[in-house]
């Protein structure tokens, strides 16, 4: 008797619980590039409590669009949004846009070298020169001085970006426009750029085939490209004056040393960050969140949701080749949480 | 509108409906049958609009989204060749060459095949042979873009880059169209994997076309004492405004071929005589950038290569109707 009552309350509430959370469906959209690790957060959430995530990923530029719009409960964007931005969603939406950060990512440089193998050596004003097509030559004395050990061919250098516009493209034009003067003259950071130089393929998989196919090539892709596909990727000098491999813990260990200067919005870049560990070409990726929701419902399990991103969802970013947030960044980010109403 | 203008050309000589006109007075007899009529032809009629609304609705929508664009850099934006999204100066010139460049390298690549492909099968294959080669050639009709463009990237440009552009500029350097460096990536790779993609459809067209020239024709040459050669000649000579409207059909899709070009063209915006150096087109730029374009300028100059594109399709419909209304003339 006693059991069956029993299995009757939590049968009950059980159901109870699914049907009070069952109509209620979040609307999200915008990058790719943290898709893989967003739509496992969502299927494990759904699990847990029931609340179901529609996260399409359009690309950072149209979730933005959406945010200001209106037509989403979230978005999503790789690249911060800009203050112009800000203020259309501000007088269209009637409430500010927050941005927080979820986990990072970092651009990895992969080339082609026929006999020469991982760990080139580059430094900022030789990876800019190359990209700004100064350096044409693999024996340039600026490359042979930094790989005393290679042996660098007289092979022309042939330089491969991304054709589509790209949260990738953006991190990697901020990075150079951050370390060389020329570049920020000439070209400038943005999702897509008039590229001085290269070839362009169409994603990760266009420029890792462009690389792949061509000796003597150059380029860049998303960590956990590189990571799976197991390119060689060069060794990057950071502030610090430390040749850093690309790894998830000196992405992480550029969070850490970007967390010291961050601003209030959160709306940062970490390229060129200091600490002696930190990889200079990361990034965050965000999640735009309306700082007063409409739907009372939706902002309290956003809410909840985003406070189980920064703790448990966590552990979820190695695996699936994302470096976690630092501590630090967590709970900047917890604060900034605390700031939606609803 | 092209296959409106086939089947004009063939229905003369394959048609046989002579008996719908009669029957057709017979209905009027029953007013019940009659109302019928006009509810089919009014239902008909709305769809016929439908089609013709759409286009219109696509080309004001396509206007007004691009009017920002259009004031800004007014004729600029076709004669500029500088495509800079982050100082917002856009210029269309580099991306209608690679698209008209590619387009009509592959057409100039893919129509003698194709021909020759049609004038087998429909004037010499024998009928074991001939059934299943046209349905291998329609089955590459069938095969999606990305596999052409993974294809592309994987099997055919390292093929070019190492047998075929070496050659080529080794013996014919002096030209201009062969030089630079062999990269494999460029406009040769796009027009390549463009000509095999309109291979099929220019193919398979031109050879109903062949087949609907009577036979007559053919037993006629042939019994005043034409060679084979000059009969199917005489036979290429009538289908003439066909093979035209196949070629037509064919750069259409072309031009508007996005993925698999997009994959071995090397995306650069550059204007350039070599058929080595990279290119760019309109579609793959817009299919590569709108997604991020973020500021209304940048969509509304991507908008504007929408329109451009929109245009020149219409242009080479355009040409292809006066073509082949000149040809048939000549004929009639």
């Amino acid at each position: 008797m006693k059991f069956a009552r029993l299995v009757a309350v939590l049968t009950l509430s059980v159901l109870g619980f699914s049907l009070s959370n069952a109509q209620l469906k979040l609307n999200g959209a915008g990058a790719t590039f943290p898709y893989v690790i967003y739509s496992k957060w969502f299927d494990v959430y759904h699990q847990k409590t029931g609340i179901e995530f529609n996260y399409q990923s359009i690309g950072s530029g149209g979730g933005i669009k959406q945010v200001i719009e209106g037509t989403v409960d979230f978005g999503a964007s790789d690249g911060p949004m800009t203050t112009e931005q800000l203020k259309d969603a501000a007088t269209k939406q009637g409430t500010e846009v927050l941005h927080i950060p979820t986990v990072m990512g970092a651009v990895v440089l992969t080339y082609n070298m026929p006999g020469v193998g991982q760990g080139l050596k580059l430094t900022p004003e030789v990876l800019a020169d190359i990209y700004l097509g100064q350096i044409t030559m693999w024996n340039d004395p600026k490359l042979t001085s930094l790989n005393p050990g290679m042996n660098l061919p007289s092979q022309q250098i042939l330089v491969a970006h991304r054709s589509d516009g790209s949260g990738t493209s953006f991190i990697f034009t901020d990075y150079l426009t951050k370390v060389s003067k020329t570049w920020e003259q000439k070209v400038g950071r943005g999702t897509s750029v008039n590229w001085p130089v290269g070839l362009g393929g169409k994603g990760n998989e266009g420029v890792s085939g462009l690389v792949k196919q061509l000796p003597g090539s150059i380029g860049y892709v998303e960590l956990a490209y590189a990571v799976k596909n197991n390119l060689p990727y060069a060794r990057l000098r950071n502030r610090a004056g430390n040749f850093v491999e690309p790894k998830l813990e000196s992405v992480t260990a550029a969070a850490a040393g970007a967390a010291k200067n961050m601003p209030a919005d959160l709306r940062v870049s970490i390229t060129d960050a200091d600490g002696k560990d930190s990889y200079p070409i990361s990034g965050f990726t965000w999640l735009l969140v309306y700082k007063h929701m409409k739907d009372k419902a939706k902002g309290a399990a956003l809410v909840t949701f985003l406070r189980w991103a920064m703790t448990d969802g966590q552990s979820y970013a190695k695996g699936l080749l994302y470096a976690p947030l630092p501590k630090q960044v967590v709970s900047l980010c917890e604060a900034k949480i605390r700031e939606v109403k609803f | 509108m092209l296959l409106v203008i086939l089947q004009g050309e063939i229905s003369p000589t394959v048609g046989r409906g002579g008996g719908a006109i009669p029957r057709a007075s017979a209905l009027k007899t029953s007013p019940k049958r009659n109302l019928g009529d006009v509810v089919f032809k009014y239902t008909t009629l709305m769809f016929a609009v439908i089609v013709l609304s759409l286009i219109l609705l696509m080309a004001y929508e396509m206007y007004v989204d691009s009017k920002p664009s259009i004031l800004k850099f007014g004729w600029g934006f076709l004669t500029g060749t500088t495509w800079d999204p982050v100082q917002e100066n856009y210029g269309a010139l580099p991306f209608v060459f690679g698209t008209m460049a590619s387009s009509f390298l592959a057409l100039l690549i893919a129509l003698p095949l194709s021909l020759g492909i049609a004038v087998f099968l429909s004037e010499m294959a024998p009928s074991w042979l001939e059934r299943p080669l046209s349905f291998l050639i329609e089955l590459l009709a069938g095969i999606p873009s990305i596999v052409y463009g993974l294809w592309g990237i994987f099997i055919l440009v390292p093929w070019i880059r190492s047998s075929i552009e070496p050659p080529l500029s080794g013996y014919l350097g002096s030209l201009p169209i062969f030089r630079g460096a062999p990269y494999g990536f460029g406009m040769l790779a796009a027009g390549l994997i463009l000509s095999v993609m309109i291979l099929p459809i220019v193919a398979s067209i031109s050879r109903d076309v062949l087949k609907a020239v009577p036979q007559s024709q053919r037993e006629a040459s042939l019994a005043i004492g034409a060679t084979k050669w000059e009969s199917i000649r005489l036979i290429l000579k009538d289908a003439r405004s066909g093979i035209l409207g196949a070629t037509l059909l064919g750069l259409g899709r072309a031009i508007g071929e996005t993925m698999a070009v997009t994959m071995v063209i090397g995306n650069r915006p550059t204007i350039s005589a070599s058929l080595f150096d990279p290119g760019y087109t309109m579609a793959s730029v817009i299919a590569n950038e709108f997604t991020e374009a973020t500021t209304s300028m940048y969509i509304s100059a991507l908008i504007e290569i929408a329109i451009l594109l929109f245009l020149i399709t219409i242009i080479v419909n355009m040409l292809a109707r006066l073509l082949v209304w000149s040809a048939t003339r000549g004929k009639l």
